[in-house]
């Protein structure tokens, strides 16, 4: 037993030793399409603490951060070109789009670069992506719901902005659930388009139209605006799935201290970016075990631990998770078969 | 511009200063290059390089061209707010049909070069403001970019991809291009008669009409070039990004008519520079982009100093202008 925490203790000395010695001078660069928002800003923030403590530790030489002034396609291509001319040894990338970017992320990768995407990814081949398993989370939403609600019922559904990959793999993941639990039947479905606003005013213009609903699947930032389209009407509650917003746990702490209200809540962690770093990281490390194609678990919160979540989110933020190397480490390591 | 002998009539000694003056405003766009690639050597000297130049500039290309197609309407005293969309447009067309039905392709990029003079001629014959018109037609051509291209995807057709990553000896692809560019259209526009003509149907539109000129073909000349530049355009940008967005060219808009402006064109009177504009289009490509990651700003602050350097280079060429009058 000894004998094992010792030799573990030698190889974490080991593993971070390499991470010390191997990426101290290297740049890393974060090539960002858009800061207007705030699960943007949440992204920011958790990357600029975990690089700043990185760059502090001698972990890396520097990590930089770029937006662009405008959300188009080639000044963040240009964007990319010139980080490739300044001499950066990878580019972590929250891409403007998925496949027009590529002609610079090859041009990155000739130039010995290092490219790391999340959130908005790319599907240029060299390039690394960071992928959130929004399919499971779907489904996942009716799995708790079968808990809250064992008798079934009727279910709304509200849609996230259309035409994005998120907003399909959610959606294919809640009709896998509802496949697997046919107590469920979706008899409506709005779209939200990740906004409490828009969320409710889809709600409620189609709430007058509906039988009786028992449950809410949604997308998350929706939560609330749907709470408030079923008061509004005087229509009983129904359990809402939240999407880690701060105003939609509020809610949910608000409902649970009157009667005990119960329901889950989950959604991409902003501090994604901050893995993105860590795997960008690795690379230049020297590891080349690790796959193309990550994916990473969302961030989700039950009825007991989203209270001790909610002081940490700031008012109308959205929670999130700052991944640490080890995290990283680990993440990568659950992708590797 | 005639030369003054000195000591002549104090009366000319306005007209000596707007000689300077004029030439000035001709040699800003060169000056206002040279500066923003001075800061930029200054910044990061290994951007100075045949393969820096190509990165940096590659994509000034595309610029350039909706530059100088957003020259031709401004030419004719008209303004198209509808270039960048119509940029994304020809995208869409060219990632699909231009390689997988080519001969559709060309027929739907020739087809719309038509629509743009049938604009042309629509705005002259029903004295329609232009503004009006090409900004319904940024949401038309918007709408069938979309449909074109539902979500983002499809590959540049191959010879296109060999083109635009051609690499010449010494002087790297994107300066020779922006050469030709220039040259041809400056030959075309300010040497031949019919360029002054042309040119004239903005500058004395009444003069041209007694003289004899048709004002509805010069119209539709100039929307029909600027839709051939504007293809162009699109094709140069996606033999660039390799793959297209229906979204792609929408900053383009703006970007072409500061380009105009900053190559000492005017929005009135028929006073445009081709060299001026491929000039003032690679002046704001690099200002707007190096030139900014090369200053490591705070990223808080980065969106507003890309206007705020915007708003640098075009306030020098509007202080000198008013100097001239």
């Amino acid at each position: 037993m000894k004998k094992l925490l010792v030799l573990s203790a030698l190889a974490a000395m080991l593993a971070s030793g390499t991470a010390l010695a191997d990426t101290s001078g290297k740049k890393i660069a974060f090539s960002n399409n858009y800061a207007g928002n705030s699960w943007r800003q949440a992204m920011l923030d958790s990357y600029g603490i975990v690089t700043k403590k990185a760059v502090d530790d001698k972990v890396v030489g520097a990590a930089d951060i770029f937006t662009t002034a405008d959300k188009e396609v080639p000044t963040q291509a240009a964007q990319v070109q010139n980080l490739i001319l300044q001499g950066y040894d990878a580019i972590v990338i929250n891409a403007a789009s998925p496949d027009a970017l590529n002609g610079a992320i090859k041009q990155a990768c000739d130039a010995g670069i290092v490219v790391v995407s999340f959130d908005g990814t790319v599907t240029e081949p060299c390039a690394y992506r960071v992928v959130v398993d929004f399919k499971d989370m779907g489904k996942q939403e009716v799995e708790q719901m079968a808990k809250f609600q064992p008798k079934g019922g009727n279910l709304l559904e509200i849609r996230g902005l259309a035409g994005t990959s998120i907003d399909d793999a959610i959606h294919a993941g809640i009709l896998e659930g509802v496949a697997a639990h046919p107590e469920f039947k979706i008899v409506g479905s709005v779209t939200g388009d990740w906004d409490q606003t828009t969320a409710q005013k889809a709600v409620a213009t189609i709430l007058p139209s509906l039988p009786d609903i028992v449950g809410i699947v949604d997308q998350g930032g929706d939560g609330y605006g749907a709470a408030q389209a079923f008061a509004a009407a005087g229509k009983p509650r129904p359990t809402i799935i939240m999407g880690n917003r701060q105003d939609e746990l509020k809610w949910w702490k608000e409902q649970k201290d009157k009667d005990g209200y119960q329901t889950w809540s989950a959604s991409i962690a902003p501090g994604v970016s901050s893995l993105a770093f860590w795997v960008a990281q690795q690379v230049l490390d020297g590891r080349t075990d690790i796959p193309h194609d990550l994916l990473v678990p969302y961030l989700a919160f039950t009825q007991d631990d989203f209270e001790a979540a909610l002081p940490k989110i700031k008012e109308g933020g959205v929670a999130t998770h700052e991944y640490t190397q080890e995290d990283a480490l680990a993440a990568i390591k659950a992708n590797i078969k | 511009m005639t030369a003054i002998a000195p000591g002549t009539t104090p009366s000319s000694s306005p007209r000596s200063s707007a000689a300077r003056a004029r030439l000035l405003r001709s040699l800003l766009p060169a000056l206002s290059l040279a500066l923003v690639l001075l800061a930029i050597a200054w910044l990061n000297p290994r951007a100075i390089s045949y393969f820096g130049f190509s990165l940096m500039l590659n994509l000034a290309i595309p610029i350039a061209l909706a530059t100088i197609a957003q020259m031709f309407v401004i030419a004719g005293n008209e303004l198209d707010l509808s270039i960048g969309t119509f940029v994304g447009f020809v995208g869409c067309v060219t990632a699909t049909w231009l390689k997988d039905a080519p001969l559709l392709g060309v027929v739907v990029l020739l087809g719309s070069i038509g629509v743009y003079a049938l604009l042309g001629a629509l705005i002259h014959l029903r004295n329609l403001p232009s503004i009006v018109v090409t900004l319904g037609m940024s949401f038309v051509w918007q709408g069938l970019a979309i449909l074109v291209l539902p979500k983002p995807g499809g590959k540049a057709p191959d010879w296109l991809l060999g083109l635009m990553a051609f690499k010449p000896p010494f002087i790297p692809f994107p300066i020779i291009a922006a050469l030709v560019i220039a040259a041809v259209v400056h030959f075309g526009l300010m040497r031949t008669s019919y360029g002054v003509i042309l040119r004239g149907s903005g500058g004395n539109p009444a003069a041209l009409r007694r003289a004899g000129w048709s004002l509805l073909r010069t119209k539709i000349v100039l929307f029909a070039l600027t839709g051939l530049f504007g293809v162009l355009s699109g094709m140069a940008l996606i033999g660039i990004t390799t793959s297209a967005d229906a979204n792609i060219g929408n900053g383009y808009t703006l970007l072409a008519i500061a380009g105009v402006i900053l190559g000492g064109g005017e929005f009135v009177g028929g006073r445009v520079s081709p060299i001026g504009a491929v000039l003032g289009a690679l002046t704001l490509a690099l200002a707007a982009s190096p030139l900014l990651t090369f200053m490591h700003i705070p990223p808080d602050w980065q969106v507003a100093a890309n206007g705020a350097i915007l708003i640098i280079v075009l306030a020098a060429r509007v202080l000198i202008s008013r100097r001239e009058r």
